[in-house]
């Protein structure tokens, strides 16, 4: 049998392979560290960088796109998706957030036009996805009703959510609290950032992306 | 001053989604906070915050939403997203919504029997100063 798998998955046909292309989608609200666990996942598996970063939120504005992210869990198994780095979902944007972190008018102005358009994207590429991490912000609140709209609209699609705790490398992280708020979900605290505790959401992954 | 304006859930309960978030986001845009009774559907509250997104502006920031769910603690949050048999039986109508305008609403907090409503300072006038006459 292993003879057998090992010749299948040389001649490119694995009939064991649990999925082949799952659309895995990255949502949450602003600054979550979206790019970020994209980025840290694509450094993993591929050696390069998706996206870009920034404290100021709305960096990423459109859709982004790597295809073909392979990755192996300990048992041996794959798990091949394209990873789709939204830029998330906000129901708020005031261009003078934008003002203070030091833009001038038009480019602020300009900033806030294309986020808006961000937004709207995440929401239609809702459907497009086959599995969701969302991205929360660990030292943050989760009660907020955009977790609650995401986390609803994904649930009414049937489509398996991951949910990720984030920045637990900071002092105010509390994982409890996103648990204590979504029981019926898997949640696996992390740092993007430092690469904390990743193995474990890899394996997860596994889990919910059947 | 905040307006709230009640909308009782017969008053949008025979529209149609599009015409339903487009009623609650007019009132929003006068900006004044809409307390309707019940709540939306999932993809309902998707589509207003996509058509909120569309007619942001310099002057239209975006609202804050909450949606108040029947005879649930905090801690029983989980239950809101999965929906209950009751709320099979029920329907939409079991519930609360508020909707505020961003200019007006920074926050809203909802703790079991409380809900909170963290309003923007006012920008009042500075104070009228006595003039020196010269
Ligand atoms: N301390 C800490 N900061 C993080 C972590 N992940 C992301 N950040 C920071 O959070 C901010 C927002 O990250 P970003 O990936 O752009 O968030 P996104 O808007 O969800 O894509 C940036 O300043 C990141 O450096 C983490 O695990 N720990
Ligand atoms: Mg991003």
């Amino acid at each position: 049998m292993g003879f057998f798998k090992d010749l299948l998955s040389k001649l490119k046909f694995n009939p064991f392979a649990r999925k082949s292309h799952v659309k895995l989608g990255l949502y949450g609200p602003p600054n979550g560290g979206k790019s970020t666990l994209a980025n840290r996942i694509c450094q993993d598996w591929l050696g390069e960088e998706m996206s870009t970063v920034s404290h100021i939120a709305h960096e990423t504005r459109e859709i982004k796109i790597k295809e073909q992210v392979n990755i192996k869990n300990k048992k041996g198994k794959e798990l091949t998706f394209s990873l789709v780095d939204t830029p998330g979902i906000a129901t708020r944007i005031d261009y003078e957030d934008f003002l203070k972190r030091g833009m001038k008018k038009k480019q602020a102005k300009e900033r806030a036009k294309e986020a808006t358009k961000g937004v709207i994207d995440s929401i239609k590429w809702l459907d497009e996805m086959e599995c969701v991490v969302v991205v929360l912000d660990s030292t943050q609140d989760p009660y907020s009703q955009v977790n609650i709209t995401i986390i609803g609209n994904l649930q009414a699609r049937n489509i398996p959510v991951l949910i990720v705790a984030n920045k637990v490398d900071l002092k105010k992280s509390n994982i409890d609290v996103i648990k204590a708020a979504f029981p019926q979900y898997e949640v696996v605290g992390v740092s993007a950032k430092y690469g904390k505790n990743v193995e474990d959401f890899y394996e997860m992954l596994f889990k919910v992306a059947k | 001053m905040v307006t709230f304006q009640f909308i009782p859930f017969q008053e949008i309960e025979n529209l149609g989604s599009a015409k339903r978030v487009n009623k609650l986001l007019n009132i929003v845009k006068e900006n004044k906070i809409v307390l309707m009774e019940g709540r939306l559907k999932k993809q309902e509250e998707a589509d207003l915050i996509e058509i909120t997104m569309e007619e942001i502006s310099p002057k239209f920031k975006g609202i804050e939403l909450s949606v108040v769910y029947p005879n649930k603690s905090k801690q029983d949050f989980g239950q809101k997203v999965k929906g209950t048999f009751a709320n099979l039986l029920l329907g939409d109508r079991q519930g609360m919504t508020i909707i505020g305008p961003a200019s007006v609403v920074k926050r809203i907090e909802q703790n079991p029997n409380k809900i909170e409503l963290f309003t923007k300072e006012a920008k009042t006038p500075p104070a009228k100063r006595y003039r020196k006459k010269k």
